[in-house]
């Protein structure tokens, strides 16, 4: 089992015909996803790597039954791409891109509240559910299965926790990467919830990062709600205040939003918190007994 | 991307807010020009974006055009908290009656942008805040339906605002908020906005934040973008599209992936070393992308070591061998560098540098050990 994304998705590709929405694509589908479909505006009939392309998401849907869209198209037409998926009633949407404007997001997100829709990113490198499915720009090669998951706001670190994790044994049931932007479809606190009730999971590692207080909320969320234990890591110990660390969303702001202050709220919750990668699988092998 | 007092009123301006009649001086010349043109009395402010500039002796008032130039001279050039000043803004003086405080900030906790207002204002609003937080109202908007007329009154009688103020205070909320929208914004901060002794009411400050990804369907932002604040290797990183924050340590860090850099950071630290820099070369990170990079690196030069820490996913690590060989032959560096390279091609990519690289270049295999070599060449290069 695991969450998000399994045998059960179908998924179809927003900006296929683009280099790396072809490109990933078709690495999602050499994984095992069952890719049904891609749109490309102007495109229809066409095929990438056998997968038929169509004009609209609508069309996709209702062509192949799709129940999952991924977002590749550029950063100005996100927003749009985002509402179309909505509109043509797919569960599940992942957004890829990465600059999407905040404002955008802002309307996008209060629009999908709404509904019962999931989004996760943008700027996310996606989901992964290893040896059965990817959706996304994940490296597959670092990940095996087993029962721990993983929910993270930045890419290469979840690449690097999973390779820990792998190399220790531990396999993974679900590696969610949120996205590292201040607005994302997903929160620590909706997967944390979905991992908690998935009973193919033992143990969750939480990856945050400086900014915003989400991992904060996710420490009271955790003592409060949750029976599967968490392991934490949180990045940018060493990150100034007022400079952005990459990621849109990775700035402190005057004193709120730093490392010490949500790993100390982890830790008053009795959440571990790894101090780099190899403890926090250290951490989890222990956990696990 | 933060803007100037002077950049923030020219878009109030657009925006139909009121803001005194000023013009921006870079020489005591022209502040005075600026002041014989502007008449009367003026104040000249220095243009940082820093708090805490008046005390700082950064704002003065001058009754006539030599005082402004006189001022200028004194104020140009000056260090306001490690900003330099460049540049001051010359406006015409208002006589105060009243200084209240307006904001709209993007709330990414709550999802929605949160307006604030204040009789209290012209001080440090976040001691209005945390002493006496019943003077300072608070609403959130939805970001679907938008700011109402309603919204602006709840606001100006829990405020308090005074009655004689109240329509063009809300007046000015609702353009606040029109162009908070329009132009991308992520704060925009009015502290004071004042009542003056004839009834008018106006903004005598402007702190306005633009997000950095809307900038691109803000053309007229383009030239904001000039700042003579930034460091000199920031700056360089910047026109060359690699996202780079400088910091006052010894090791130089490259790495891709933002949360990855973080962390290597955090470990060079727990290494008992001092990073010189956070550089993200990117997801997709290519040869020519590696050599932009430690060009930026190189300019600085405390850097006595330097990290490259690399987790292939979309990055190749052979490009980033390749582009690590190209720029240490085009740059002729000889400072200790220790690189670790996971991930997609990593066997390709260790057998580059074990087989071509120069004897400055070691490759460590995992990011632990990394960050302490790196440490360790630091202390002995220093």
């Amino acid at each position: 089992m695991s969450i998000l994304v399994d045998a059960s998705t179908r998924l179809v590709v927003q900006g296929i015909t683009g280099r790396e929405g072809a490109f990933h694509a078709t690495r999602n589908k050499a994984y095992g996803t069952n890719v049904v479909a891609g749109v490309t505006p102007g495109k229809a009939g066409q095929d990438v790597d056998g997968i038929p392309v169509f004009n609209t998401v609508r069309d996709a849907v209702e062509a192949t039954d799709a129940n999952t869209a991924m977002v590749f198209v550029p950063p100005r037409f996100a927003a749009d791409a985002i509402y179309e998926a909505i509109e043509s009633g797919v569960d599940l949407i992942t957004c890829i891109t990465e600059g999407i404007p905040a404002h955008d997001m802002l309307r996008v997100y209060t629009h999908l509240r709404r509904g019962p829709q999931t989004l996760v990113g943008p700027n996310c490198p996606g989901v992964i559910s290893p040896g059965i499915a990817t959706v996304g720009i994940m490296p597959t090669q670092v990940f095996t299965p087993g029962r721990v998951g993983l929910v993270s706001r930045s890419g290469t670190l979840t690449y690097q926790i999973s390779k820990e994790l792998s190399d220790m044994g531990i396999g993974q049931s679900t590696v969610v990467g949120i996205g590292g932007d201040p607005v994302v479809g997903s929160s620590f606190i909706d997967i944390l919830a979905r991992f908690d009730a998935d009973p193919d999971t033992d143990l969750v590692v939480m990856v945050g990062e400086i900014g915003g207080a989400e991992e904060e909320k996710a420490a009271d969320f955790i003592a409060e709600n949750m029976t599967t234990p968490v392991v934490a890591y949180i990045a940018g110990f060493q990150a100034p205040p007022g400079k952005q660390m990459g990621h849109a969303g990775a700035i402190i702001t005057g004193s709120s939003g730093t490392a010490q202050a949500k790993k100390d709220a982890l830790e008053a919750q009795g959440v571990r918190v790894g101090t780099n990668p190899t403890e926090v699988a250290e951490l989890v092998r222990e956990r696990l007994g | 991307m933060d803007l100037y007092e002077y950049q923030g009123k020219q878009l109030f301006a657009t925006q139909g807010i009121p803001v005194p009649a000023g013009e921006v001086a870079v020489t005591p010349e022209e502040a005075r020009a600026a002041a014989e043109r502007i008449g009367g009395k003026v104040v000249v402010k220095a243009q940082v974006q820093v708090g805490g500039r008046g005390k700082a002796g950064g704002i003065k008032v001058a009754e006539n055009p030599d005082e402004a130039e006189a001022h200028a001279r004194a104020i140009l050039g000056m260090d306001i908290k490690g900003h330099v000043v460049h540049q001051v803004w010359i406006e015409a003086a208002s006589d105060i009656e009243r200084e209240y405080y307006a904001s709209i900030t993007f709330d990414r906790g709550e999802k929605k942008p949160l307006v604030m207002l204040s009789a209290a204002g012209g001080i440090d609003i976040e001691e209005v805040a945390a002493t006496r937080p019943e003077e300072l109202a608070r609403l959130h908007v939805d970001p679907l339906t938008g700011f109402q007329a309603h919204h602006g009154r709840w606001l100006a009688y829990h405020a308090n605002i005074d009655a004689v103020a109240i329509r063009d205070v809300v007046s000015v909320l609702e353009r606040l908020y029109a162009g908070f929208i329009s132009l991308d914004a992520m704060l925009m901060e009015i502290n004071p906005l004042i009542l003056t002794t004839d009834g008018r009411v106006i903004a005598l400050d402007a702190k306005v934040t633009i997000d950095g990804n809307s900038v691109g369907r803000h053309p007229e932002m383009a030239s904001f973008q000039e700042s003579g604040a930034e460091d000199p290797q920031e700056r360089m990183a910047r026109e060359r599209g690699v996202t780079y924050v400088k910091l006052d340590g010894d090791v130089g860090i490259l790495g891709n992936g933002a949360g990855l850099v973080m962390s290597t950071l955090d470990v060079v630290a727990l290494a008992g070393g001092r990073p010189a820099n956070f550089l993200d070369a990117g997801g997709g990170s290519k040869a020519d992308d590696v050599v932009t990079a430690l060009e930026v690196l190189l300019s600085d030069d405390k850097v006595k070591s330097l990290l490259v820490n690399i987790f292939g996913g979309i990055t190749r690590c052979d490009e980033v061998a390749e582009g690590l060989l190209t720029a240490l032959e085009r740059l002729g560096a000889t400072l200790p560098i220790v690189v670790r390279l996971d991930g997609t091609n990593e066997e390709e990519g260790r057998k580059i540098i074990a087989d071509r690289a120069p004897s400055n270049v070691v490759v460590e295999k995992t990011m632990l050990s990394a960050a302490r070599r790196a440490v360790e060449l630091a202390k002995e290069a220093a």
